[in-house]
């Protein structure tokens, strides 16, 4: 690990002092934008997409004939699943390309890395997955979806549709699922769920041998109440895990399994035939039936010149992220960092799944949720979704350290923690 | 001439109104078909129900099409066609005379939605439905599914059904089925205390789930019964339980066994650290999506065969890349243990980045044929047909290793060069032709492996770094250099571990098996078996 790290450094240090030449010469006719997901490493799987995606999106924008007269220019880094690295690449595009946004990150500790670089350097991330929320900063606009957005609708809607009484909560051992669960624990439990209805299991990354967690949650759904896993599981798990389920027989109508983090790129691997009708909670899927997603995926396989790629949540929170970039840069008339995070609330720009979007003063957007099942062509089909929008809620009321806290990046407060009741910025809750 | 004319006659008449007062008897049920189309999710049941209502056997093509979304209705007037896809085309099925009406694209048919709820309602009505069916495997397939949604309302079917039924197998169902619905009916109280002896005698999860969800319900002087019922059934399960764990821990440790047993022959015998052998069991798992690729766009009819094939081709494509490393790499850095490790975990990163570019970096699909899905009860048991194949697969590998290893001239060069190299090479052995065939031997078994991997994980390019710590932990545990040492510590392991797991959770269990084995290499730093004599001092 020590010589890993001090080659990376190294070769780090050679592509500083290139790009800094390079750098040097580069006129001012292009803005860069700058694309920090990993590359290689355990990440790639899920991130390369993303990158592919956010190319694209450019491509078609310098297209149309670019942003404030000049054409976008990509920087592409590559972080390689290692947290540490998010940082160095982080400030490399700040600092030495000079990139007037970032997209870019996947798992929340890879964004809690880059964090405090972005508010050094005064930069901009736009930061794409559903997350566990509990964080609002300045710098960092949240386009994929925050807890109230995902995990809550999608327990009420088994509450409500399939009447499950009894909760399994499953997720992979890291920050993500752990703060969701707690979330999702506490209200439960507010809604009148006894807590020994309630059985909370994690595993490790990357987790291949399902056999006792499966048979454990069978046992768990033979108590004469209907049942319902929830699951954070993450990655490269899911796979086993989904063939463990179909091996045991364990079918949707009797015990269904909500996923947040198994979307289309996911079940690409997969054989769904054994799968029809469990669950996924998104606010996109690709199955969504309109003219605006229909050209997005058309675009998408013409890039990739790949008639099977599939479209996910988070290549549409790039797409309204990068939108809404466009649109406050236009209205600053200016790529600088402060005019543009003055800009961005509340612009609206029309989503993929059939509605507009809105920036909301605490670095949030308006979403509506969607809940599919799984198809046995790999898709999902809405069976339900919120009547309206739903406002990502960045710190859950379901929680004592966060329920009094609210964020509002707008002067005067300009605040991401404002204690409602203390009056105070700044600090936990009560 | 008049005679003929009448026949005509007649014949015309007759092929004219036998068909209207046919499709004149079913008006009602096409309505009531028709009405799914414009039904919604919530009020979906009660379609159903009017549709099962009906009793008539045409109605169960049309719920299995619904149940599996194949029900359509067009978006023209509001018909409803049973639809198989043909290309980017649906072709559709008249439901009612089962007749052929041509194709239609998607564009102009919608598909009828359905949830688990409406699935659930399909499986209860075709249950009801199918109960009296002269076919044996529909009647059998019935009982379960009206088993596992009985309800009182059901009870009049069930006991007709039971009245007529002769195979022993449905009846035992049916009789579950009835002991069910009569804990959820209004029936007398010592109809319901036989059926709670019924459930106990049947004991299982099942019978475990309908008597907890009875007991909130009944009456005072039913819930000492049950209560009873559930303790003797809960006592046999958790005797069955602990068995299970055994066999999952026998099919983790031969999963162990099956990522160690290449590793076994490079690490082992040979001494050389490889760390690009879980890139070995990744490119086999390769070599069997590409196989699949290839049989499901050219011979389809072979699906079930595609990992026999694939078998043999694995352990030729590792066992040439194998053979290219140590001929390239590995042999000018024999006892050099800390250079070969950077250099064969180099390798590993290059293959790594090699598949990621060419096959991208999404988990690809490898499907299980049929023979390897799906599980069957023994006794309390729920054993899944791909971890019993995966089981025999390894002990067979194993086994013809070990006679490789033992029974034949290759094997006893092997041993030969391992154990006194220049010994061996003064009696004409070319040890350096005997040192790249063994591990090509390695990486070939480590390929077949990945065959075997490939359906119970991803694969990704990532597959074989799951597996090369544990693959190390075994040979380390085990006692390098022996093979049965590898067999007894992936077993022991992989049960050690099963039996933790519901005590520590997935997280601690495998921080504790790990701790456990630094102990104990602090006590027997050579393992399990270690090698005795001359061969310890190579």
């Amino acid at each position: 690990m020590t010589i890993r790290a001090r080659v990376c450094g190294a070769f780090l240090a050679a592509a500083l002092s290139t790009t800094a030449f390079n750098g040097a010469f580069a006129a001012e006719d292009t803005i860069k934008v700058g694309i920090l997901h990993s590359l290689s490493g355990t990440m790639a799987i899920s991130e390369t997409t993303l990158k592919d995606a956010m190319l694209m999106l450019i491509d078609e924008q310098n297209k149309k004939g670019g942003l404030l007269g000049k054409k976008l220019e990509a920087v592409v880094v590559d972080p390689a699943s290692d947290w540490p690295l998010f940082a160095e690449k982080a400030r490399e595009l700040i600092s030495v390309d000079k990139v007037s946004a970032v997209f870019g990150c996947w798992t929340s500790v890879s964004r809690k890395s880059v964090l405090p670089v972005f508010e050094e350097l005064n930069s901009i991330l736009f930061y794409p997955v559903q997350y566990e929320g509990e964080e609002s900063q300045r710098n960092v606009f949240y386009t994929g979806a925050a807890p109230n957005q995902q995990a809550i609708p999608a327990v009420d809607y088994l509450m409500e549709n399939e009447e499950v009484e009894r909760w399994v909560l499953a997720g992979t051992d890291y920050v993500y699922p752990r703060t969701t669960n707690k979330i999702l624990e506490a209200y439960l439990v507010s809604k009148g769920v006894k807590p020994e209805d309630i059985m909370i299991n994690y595993t490790p990354f990357g987790h291949s041998d399902w056999q006792t967690i499966v048979s454990d949650i069978k046992k768990f759904g033979s108590a004469g109440k209907k049942t319902a896993v929830v699951s954070t599981i993450n990655g490269d798990a899911n796979v086993p895990f989904y063939k463990e389920l179909a091996n045991q027989g364990i079918k949707a109508e009797d015990i269904p399994v909500v996923a947040f983090s198994v979307g289309e790129e996911e079940l690409a691997g997969l054989d769904t035939g054994p799968l029809v009708g469990h669950l996924a909670a998104w606010n996109y899927f690709q199955s969504v039936d309109n003219p605006a997603n229909a050209e997005f995926i058309k675009t998408w396989k013409a890039y990739t010149k790949n008639d099977k790629r599939v479209t996910n949540d988070p290549m549409e929170a790039h797409y309204i992220g990068f939108n809404m970039w466009l649109k406050a840069v236009e209205k600053a008339g200016t790529t600088d960092t402060d005019a543009v995070l003055d800009a961005m609330v509340g612009i609206s720009v029309p989503n993929l799944s059939g509605g507009y979007s809105t920036m909301m003063p605490n670095h949030h957007i308006t979403k509506p949720v969607l809940i599919g099942e799984i198809q046995s062509d790999g898709q999902f089909e809405t069976v339900w979704e919120t009547p309206g929008l739903v406002v990502g809620d960045e710190w859950s009321d379901y929680l004592p350290d966060s329920k009094d806290l609210i964020s509002d990046w707008r002067a005067p407060m300009s605040c991401g923690n404002f204690n409602i009741a203390t009056g105070k910025c700044g600090g936990k809750g009560s | 001439m008049y005679r003929i004319l009448q026949t005509v006659l007649v014949a015309l008449i007759l092929l004219t109104v036998i068909p209207t007062a046919d499709v004149r008897a079913q008006e009602p049920l096409r309505d009531l078909v028709n009405a799914l189309g414009t039904a919604k999710l919530s009020n979906m049941d009660e379609h159903i129900a009017a549709l099962a209502k009906s009793g008539d056997p045409k109605i169960v093509p049309i719920l299995e099409a619904l149940g599996d979304g194949n029900l359509y209705a067009r978006k023209a007037d509001g018909e409803v066609f049973l639809t198989r896809e043909e290309g980017a085309n649906l072709t559709l099925t008249d439901p009612l005379s089962g007749e052929s009406v041509g194709e239609a694209p998607k564009s102009a048919l919608q598909k009828i939605k359905v949830n688990n709820s409406v699935r659930r309602a399909v499986r209860a009505a075709l249950g009801g439905l199918t109960l009296l069916s002269p076919d044996r495997n529909q009647r059998f397939k019935a009982a379960q599914s009206i088993m596992q949604s009985s309800h009182a309302d059901a009870l009049p079917t069930i006991e007709n059904a039971l009245a007529a039924e002769k195979d022993a197998a449905i009846r035992a169902l049916l009789e579950q089925a009835r002991a069910t619905a009569i804990l959820t009916s209004d029936r007398p109280g010592e109809e319901k205390r036989q059926a709670v002896q019924t459930l106990k005698q049947n004991g299982g999860r099942e019978a475990l789930s309908i008597l907890s969800a009875a007991l909130g319900t009944a009456d005072e002087t039913l819930k000492p019964e049950i209560e009873a019922a559930l303790a003797s059934i809960e006592q046999s399960q958790a005797l069955w339980a602990a068995g299970q764990n055994v066999w999952y821990g026998l099919s983790l440790g031969s999963v162990l066994l099956l990522a160690a047993i290449g590793l076994a022959i490079t690490f082992g015998v040979m001494g050389i650290i490889n760390m690009a052998h879980g890139e070995m069991v990744m490119l086999g798992a390769y070599t069997t999506f590409l196989v699949q690729e290839i049989v499901r766009t050219s011979f389809p009819g072979l699906f079930d065969w595609s990992l026999a094939i694939a078998l043999p081709l694995a352990f030729l494509v590792t066992g040439a890349v194998g053979l290219a490393i140590e001929r390239g790499v590995i042999r000018f850095l024999y006892g050099r243990p800390l250079e070969t490790l950077l250099a064969t975990w180099g390798i590993s990163l290059i293959l790594q980045q090699a598949v990621r570019s060419i096959f991208g970096p999404t988990n690809r699909e490898v499907g299980n044929p049929s023979w390897m899905s799906g599980a069957f009860d023994l006794g309390g048991l729920t054993i899944t047909w791909n971890r019993l194949w995966i089981i025999l697969f390894a002990l067979t590998v194993f086994a013809g290793l070990l006679f490789l290893l033992k029974k034949t001239p290759m094997g006893l060069q092997m041993r030969a060069v391992t154990q006194n190299r220049r010994m061996a090479s003064s009696m004409g052995i070319r040890t350096p032709v005997v040192d790249a065939l063994t591990f090509a031997l390695g990486s070939g078994i480590a390929g077949m492996a990945g065959v075997a991997l490939s359906q119970i994980d991803n694969v990704s390019p990532n597959l074989g770094q799951g597996y090369i710590i544990d693959s190390f932990m075994v040979v380390v545990f085990g006692g390098v250099g022996n093979l049965w040492g590898t067999l007894v510590g992936a077993f022991s392991l992989g049960i050690l571990n099963k039996f933790l797991e519901p005590y520590a959770g997935a997280v601690l269990g495998k921080i504790l098996v790990l701790v456990l084995i630094i102990l104990f290499i602090q006590k027997r730093p050579r393992g399990l078996f270690a090698l005795k004599g001359r061969a310890v001092e190579a």
